[in-house]
Order: C-alpha cells, then sequence, then structure tokens
C-alpha cells in the first residue's frame, strides 16, 4: 500500500524526474498532473507493475476552466489488491483537446470518455467508438463548457421558454 | 328513474340524448396511455394501484396509442423525448386528451433555467387539456385531475367540432 507521495517517486524512477508533478488542493488528496502524451504508457505501468497494480478505474471525468482555456481529465484509480489509491490529471488546451484514450487499457473509460466527450468536449485519440453518448447525434456543442450558449432549436422544437 | 323502470322494465330500453349518452360513456372509460418519463410515474403507479384505484373511475392502463383516450405525461419531457411523445399523440385516435403531470412536464420543473437538455413544458409540441401541479403530484391531485377532465368531456358537443389546440385547458 503506498501513498500518492510514495507512488510519484516511484513513478519518477521508470519516467525520469521532471514529467510528472505533484499538486495539492485546498482539500481533499493530491493529484498527479500528467502530460497528455503519457497517459496512455503511464496508464499501462500503473496497471501492470507489480507495485502499484491499479486494475480499477473508478472514474473518468472531463472538466473546462473557462480562464485558462484548457480542458481537463480526471483520473480516479484504486487497487483492488493493494487497497490504494491515486488521481491523474491531463490538461489539454480547448483549441486541441485531444487526449490518448485509456480505453485499450481499462475498459471502464470506454463510455466515461464518450461521456466526457459528449459533455465537455475532450477528443480522445484512438477511441473505438468515440460518438455521444447521452445527447441525441445531431445536438450542437458541449453543454457542460462554462462558456456553453444552447441552439434555440433542435429538430423544430423550441429549447428555451 | 321509479317511472322509466316502470314502464320500460321489461323492454331494457333507455331513453338519452346521444350526445349525453357519448359523452358519458367517454368520460367514464378513459384509458390511458401506459408511459412513464420520471418520478411522477411511480405516484401514477400508486394512483393505479389498490389504494387510490383509478380502475373505479373505469381509467385503465393501455399498452398501445391506438387503444388509448388520454396521455399522462408523467413526468420531464427531454428534448429527445419530445419528438417520441408528438408522434404517440398522433397515433393516438380521436377523441383524445392530453393531462400534463407535475412540473416538469407542465413548464420544464425545476430544469426551467439550465436545464439545456429538458422542453420547457409539454404544450409545446402537443395540446394539453388539463395541467396537474405538484413535484411530483400526489395521487388525489392526479385524480381531481381526471375528475376535471371527465367535466371537460360531459360539456362536449359532436355538432360544434372543437379545433384541438383552441381547447381551453384546466387546473386541476
Amino acid at each position: 500500500m503506498k501513498k500518492p507521495e510514495e507512488i510519484l517517486e516511484y513513478l519518477n524512477q521508470k519516467f525520469g524526474e521532471d514529467q510528472l508533478t505533484l499538486e495539492r488542493g485546498d482539500i481533499g488528496e493530491p493529484w498527479i498532473l500528467v502530460p497528455a502524451s503519457m497517459i496512455r504508457d503511464l496508464s499501462k505501468f500503473l496497471r501492470d507493475d507489480s507495485e502499484l497494480r491499479f486494475d480499477m478505474l473508478m472514474c473518468l471525468s472531463g472538466l473546462h476552466y473557462l480562464k485558462e482555456e484548457e480542458l481537463g481529465v480526471v483520473y480516479h484509480l484504486h487497487s483492488t489488491k493493494l487497497d490504494h489509491y491515486v488521481t491523474l490529471k491531463v490538461r489539454v488546451p480547448v483549441e486541441e483537446p485531444e487526449v490518448p484514450s485509456v480505453e485499450s487499457i481499462w475498459k471502464t473509460a470506454d463510455w466515461h470518455e464518450r461521456e466526457a466527450w459528449d459533455m465537455v468536449g475532450v477528443v480522445f485519440d484512438k477511441h473505438p467508438n468515440l460518438k455521444r453518448i447521452l445527447l441525441p447525434d445531431d445536438w450542437i456543442g458541449h453543454p457542460l463548457r462554462k462558456d456553453y450558449v444552447q441552439q434555440e432549436f433542435y429538430q423544430g422544437i423550441p429549447t428555451g421558454e | 328513474m321509479g317511472m322509466l323502470d316502470k314502464k320500460y322494465h321489461d323492454s331494457n330500453i333507455i331513453i338519452v340524448g346521444l350526445e349525453s349518452a357519448l359523452n358519458w360513456a367517454r368520460k367514464n372509460s378513459l384509458w390511458y396511455e401506459q408511459f412513464g418519463l420520471a418520478c411522477c410515474a411511480i405516484e401514477m403507479m400508486a394512483t393505479a394501484a389498490s389504494r387510490y384505484d383509478f380502475d373505479r373511475f373505469g381509467i385503465i392502463p393501455r399498452s398501445s396509442p391506438r387503444q388509448a383516450d388520454v396521455m399522462i405525461v408523467a413526468g420531464t419531457v427531454t428534448m429527445k423525448m419530445a419528438s417520441r411523445i408528438e408522434r404517440l399523440y398522433e397515433q393516438m385516435s380521436e377523441p383524445r386528451y392530453v393531462i400534463s403531470m407535475g412540473s416538469c412536464s407542465n413548464c420544464g420543473g425545476p430544469y426551467w433555467e439550465h436545464g439545456y437538455h429538458v422542453l420547457k413544458g409539454v404544450d409545446k409540441v402537443i395540446p394539453v387539456d388539463v395541467y396537474v401541479p405538484g413535484c411530483p403530484p400526489r395521487p388525489e391531485a392526479l385524480l381531481e385531475g381526471f375528475l376535471k377532465l371527465q367535466e371537460k368531456i360531459t360539456g362536449e358537443t359532436i355538432i360544434f367540432k372543437k379545433n384541438e389546440a383552441d381547447k381551453k385547458p384546466e387546473t386541476a
């Protein structure tokens, strides 16, 4: 069982010192900020390494940082074998919101990534079936973006008052 | 009834105006289209169950819109569902009635301002006869809605063809 700080130290030995950073909010657990290009290799290592064994992706969510003009993805991982937790975050610019898909590593990510695409518009590279999961296919925009403006009509039906 | 009973006792004849006979038959066999959209459907089911017992008013669920007289829109109408509701309504045979049950289907309910996915009132796609307020309405309120609908049907005529869109809605 490892703490996030120990996990970061362990990962640094494998991936080099300056790639990953541990960040901390006012409350809650710290998280590891991961460059988008690394996320798939890192995820595979986290799952398969005998000292980490993160076999479960508890949650994957999309975020929109309005001021920074960035989109984010948060991965909550848990090891059912070793009973430890870690949180990963990835941040990408709004203009090119491409994040490698981890669907091939944890199957849970399939629908979760589709939801993140549907709601905030994160594009998951190499996802096998990246289409909207909740909204209809012909919907315009991503509703959980903070600058979202709703279309006035959907299929001729008014969406407002 | 005393006189009629004596006079027509053996021949089984009832004398009544055609219009009131039709209205009487219609209002006492309001078969409703059976589908629920959200939590209001739970109250609708409770109304149909033994304690409140829809059946004593002749109100029974039908699984096909082609057999139904009245549609209870019980719950949140999402934009995805709106066009389907329209189609279900079009499949019902006339005379057909609509009861809008609960705040969501009346006006969007708690989603009226920020709910991008919710239709702000089912009356944007189909004409509504009775609005039942509540979130969700209790079974008594839904029953009251049906009694209002019965009142409305009692006043109908067969000569005066009413435009469905002009029908004045009632509030239970």
